[in-house]
């Protein structure tokens, strides 16, 4: 656990960078993790994929996974992965200040 | 009379219902619902593509590891209706339930990525998560002269996340005593970041990966394989070449959990983390593979699982408070060649770390090292698959995991003691 300020604003972390606490997170901070991730600036295509991610979790009480985005969120699969490279279910709820989605672990 | 119905009678079903036959009062029928006429003993999938030859002890006939007073159906599950408290079997009989446990398990689904099951599946595609693919790998792997072997893991979740480790690590020394190890590449690919998901374990396997000559290829979301061109391509259209590519296809819950709509999109169970509840429902609870629990898809994770389960549908029945009893606890041998293993023991919140277990300071298996002991265990764990597990007798091992006997040291400490 570590204390990081993204956005003018202090939250606690885990050790691989998300957010303990969901409620906490402001696009401002969305745009700070982008830019400490590499991914900035955030284009439209990634707040469409940030606000499905956000309102799922909040309806389902849990992020959710890659597959779940690629079938939902209307941006496919091929792209998620050129704007959200690597690891795009991580990287996403990462920046969506949400925990790690479980199908990770 | 009241009716408690299991569906899947697999490792985690079997051991629940043999548990409840001794708790469950006269007044209640204790019924378990499967269609396979065998039981497989999974973990004993690992050994066969390297020629053990021992097919007729990792399966027995299912109604030999059914206690006495657990009546078993032999139909598959169609759908269960939360709401009527019914589970319809295929041939339109259904089975009413006053409480309900699933345990289905989880699946090989091969046909979910393009290209996989074409032309070349069980010629130069293969798989060692069913009987039938890990036969046929045998005889892959006998005519194999040289080349380049691929092990792909395509998505996660998968069961027992170290067993593609495993397979890489049995097939290094499978070459090696064949004297063709310099003829043969091998490579791991993987969606994750790392050979392992927790921190000090990846650094001590990715280490051993290393030192066996094992390249890794990471965070490798596979789009499609190419059979003719042989070769898997990612979403962000990375290609890897091989000669022969042994897949760890995509794993989902059973079918009927999705259309009954108790599923997520793989179509495993959301269920309470602690207390095993399916979410939502009071009337039915879920354990082993079939759940979407952020623990290990293991055996021993469903064993420690049972414990709680078994307890909680008693107090259910009682009218008390479920316990919040159950850490995620898990604990599996890695075998890793030459007649050697590792031992790991975690939970939710606690990551493997080396010492001893299950007697502190003593063992005799040793946690996150490699021992002759700890692969002997690995061996002896069919015998107590059978003869404790399955049958559900006392261990002395708790549920819960215990920091006993556990050295706690950083991913720095474990790199540093790795070089
Ligand atoms: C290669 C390999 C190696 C492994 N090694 C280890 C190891 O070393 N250690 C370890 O702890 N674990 C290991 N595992 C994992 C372990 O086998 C599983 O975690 C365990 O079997 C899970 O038990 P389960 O009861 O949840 O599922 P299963 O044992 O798979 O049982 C599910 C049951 O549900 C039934 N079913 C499915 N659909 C329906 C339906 N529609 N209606 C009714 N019934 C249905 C099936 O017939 C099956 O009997 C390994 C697995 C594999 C594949």
């Amino acid at each position: 656990m570590s204390i990081r300020s993204y956005g003018g604003q202090s939250v606690e972390v885990n050790d691989e960078g998300f957010l303990l606490d969901q409620a906490s997170w402001t696009p401002a901070m969305a745009e700070a993790i982008a830019e400490e991730t590499g991914l900035a600036p955030l284009t439209e295509k990634h707040w469409k994929v940030i606000a499905f991610c956000r309102e799922d979790a909040a309806r389902e009480g849990q992020a959710p996974g890659l597959r779940r985005i690629a079938k939902l969120s209307g941006v496919d699969m091929k792209e998620l992965y050129k704007l959200f490279p690597k690891g795009p279910g991580k990287l996403a709820a990462r920046i969506s200040g949400l925990p790690k989605p479980t199908s990770c672990v | 009379m009241k009716n408690l119905s299991i569906i899947g009678a697999g490792a985690a079903g079997t051991m629940v219902a043999n548990h409840l036959r001794r708790e469950l009062s006269a007044d209640w029928i204790l019924t378990v619902i499967d269609p396979a006429p065998e039981h497989l003993y999974q973990p004993g999938l690992l050994f066969l593509p390297f020629g053990a030859r021992d097919e007729a002890k990792i399966r027995r006939r299912r109604g030999r590891t059914l206690g006495r007073g657990v009546q078993w159906i032999q139909r598959p599950v169609q759908l269960v209706d939360p709401d009527k408290r019914k589970v319809m079997l295929e041939g339109a009989e259904s089975v009413s339930y006053d409480l309900l446990v699933i345990a289905s398990g989880s699946h090989v689904r091969p046909e979910e990525t393009p290209g996989l099951m074409g032309s070349e599946w069980r010629r130069s595609i293969h798989d060692f998560y069913t009987l039938e693919g890990a036969l046929k790998l045998r005889e892959a792997l006998t005519e194999f002269r040289g080349g380049r072997i691929v092990l792909n893991v395509a998505e996660m979740p998968i069961k027992c996340p170290v067993a593609p480790m495993e397979w890489l690590f049995l097939a290094d020394a499978f070459f090696r005593k064949r004297g063709i190890r310099d003829r043969v590449e091998l490579i791991y690919v993987t969606p994750l970041d790392g050979a392992f998901t927790k921190p000090v374990c990846n650094v001590r396997l990715s280490h051993m990966l290393k030192q066996k000559g094992i390249h890794l290829e990471t965070e490798f979301g596979l789009a499609e394989v190419d059979p003719d061109g042989q070769k898997l391509v990612s979403y962000d259209e990375r290609h890897v070449q091989y000669d022969l590519l042994v897949s760890i296809p995509v794993h989902k819950g059973a079918e009927f959990i999705g259309a009954s709509g108790l599923g997520n999109d793989m179509n495993f169970i959301p269920t309470d983390k602690h207390t095993l509840r399916v979410k939502g429902q009071d009337h039915i609870f879920a354990l082993g593979d079939a759940t979407d629990l952020p623990s290990s898809k293991a055996g021993s994770v469903a064993h420690f699982q049972s414990g709680v389960l078994t307890r909680n549908i008693m107090r259910a029945i009682r009218g008390q408070s479920l316990l919040m009893d159950f850490d995620g606890h898990a604990n599996c041998f890695i075998e890793t060649g030459f007649g050697k293993a590792l031992l790991i023991d975690f939970n939710y919140d606690v990551q493997p770390l080396p010492g001893k277990f299950p007697v502190p300071g003593f063992g005799p298996f040793t946690l996150l090292g490699e021992s002759r002991v700890n692969h002997l265990g690995k061996l002896a764990f069919r015998w107590l698959y059978w003869n404790f597990l399955m049958p559900a007798r006392q261990l002395p091992i708790s549920d819960q995991m215990s920091m006993a006997g556990k050295q706690v040291v950083t991913e720095e400490e474990m790199m540093k003691a790795a070089v």
